[in-house]
C-alpha cells in the first residue's frame, strides 16, 4: 500500500517534470526572442528538474522505507542538487538577460502595440 | 559598486561549495567517475568564473599567474616524485606496490601512491587551464 503511494507520486512528479521540459522546449522553439525564450528555459531548470527530482526522491524514500539505509546519502544528494539548481539556474538565466541587455537586444512587443 | 549584485553575490556564495565539489570528485575517484583531471578542471572553473564576474586583476591578486605556473609544475613533480620513489624501493617506476617498507602490505601503498598521483594530476591541470586562461584572457584586442 505504501509502496504502491510512494510509486504513483513518483510517477505523477517524473511525468510533471516531463511536462515542463516539454513545454519548456517548445517554448524556447516558438517564442520570437532572446528574453521570451528564456523565459521558457529557465522553467525547464527550476520546474522540470525539480519536479524530476522530487519524483527521484520518492523512490529513494521507498528504497529507505524497506530498509536499505545506503540510500540515504542519495537522498542526500538529491536535495543538495535541487539547492545547487535553485540557485545556479536564475543567475544563468539573469546573466544571459543582462548580456542580451548589453548587446543592445530591444524585447520583442506584438505588432501595433506600439505603448513604449 | 555598479549593478551586477546578483551575479557578484552569486559567484561568492557559490565558489566555495564548487571548489568543495572539487575535492569530492577527486577523492571519489577511487570509487565512481571522477579523478584528478576533472578535479583539477572544476578548481581552475572556480577562478575562471571569478575573472569574468570580477575582473582579470582581482582574479590575479587572488591567483597569481606565477603561482599558476608554479602549480603546473609542481603537480608534474609530485607525480614524478612517486614513481620515482617507488623505483628507488626496488621496484618498478609508478609501481606502488613498493612505496612503503617491505613490511607493510603492498596494498597500502597502493591505495597512497593512487592518491599521491591523482593528486599531482590535480595541481598541474589546475595551474595549466589557470595559466592558459590568463593568456588568453590578457590579450589585448589588435586593431589593423
Amino acid at each position: 500500500m505504501m509502496d504502491m503511494a510512494l510509486d504513483a507520486l513518483s510517477w505523477i512528479s517524473i511525468t510533471a517534470g516531463l511536462f515542463f521540459i516539454l513545454v519548456g522546449t517548445l517554448g524556447v522553439l516558438r517564442m520570437p526572442d532572446v528574453y521570451t525564450r528564456l523565459h521558457a528555459a529557465g522553467m525547464t531548470d527550476t520546474m522540470g528538474a525539480g519536479f524530476l527530482i522530487l519524483g527521484m526522491l520518492f523512490q529513494t524514500i521507498e528504497a529507505i522505507a524497506h530498509g536499505e539505509s545506503a540510500w540515504w546519502f542519495i537522498l542526500i544528494r538529491l536535495v543538495l542538487i535541487y539547492l545547487f539548481l535553485l540557485f545556479t539556474s536564475p543567475i544563468a538565466t539573469h546573466a544571459l538577460a543582462r548580456a542580451g541587455l548589453a548587446g543592445g537586444l530591444k524585447p520583442w512587443s506584438a505588432p501595433g502595440d506600439d505603448e513604449e | 559598486m555598479d549593478d551586477r549584485v546578483i551575479l557578484r553575490v552569486g559567484t561568492k556564495v557559490l565558489s566555495p561549495f564548487i571548489l568543495l565539489f572539487a575535492l569530492y570528485v577527486q577523492f571519489h575517484g577511487d570509487y565512481g567517475p571522477g579523478g584528478g583531471f576533472q578535479a583539477g578542471v572544476i578548481f581552475a572553473a572556480v577562478f575562471v568564473l571569478y575573472a569574468l564576474v570580477f575582473g582579470l586583476e582581482r582574479a590575479m591578486k587572488v591567483m597569481p599567474a606565477k603561482v599558476a605556473y608554479a602549480c603546473g609544475a609542481l603537480g608534474v613533480a609530485l607525480y614524478l616524485g612517486v614513481g620515482y620513489l617507488s623505483m628507488f624501493r626496488g621496484g618498478e617506476f609508478l609501481n606502488y606496490s613498493y612505496l612503503f617498507d617491505p613490511e607493510h602490505d603492498p596494498t597500502h601503498g597502493q591505495h597512497y601512491g593512487i592518491i599521491g598521483v591523482e593528486l599531482g594530476v590535480l595541481v598541474t591541470v589546475f595551474g595549466v587551464m589557470v595559466a592558459l586562461f590568463y593568456a588568453f584572457a590578457g590579450r589585448r584586442r589588435v586593431d589593423t
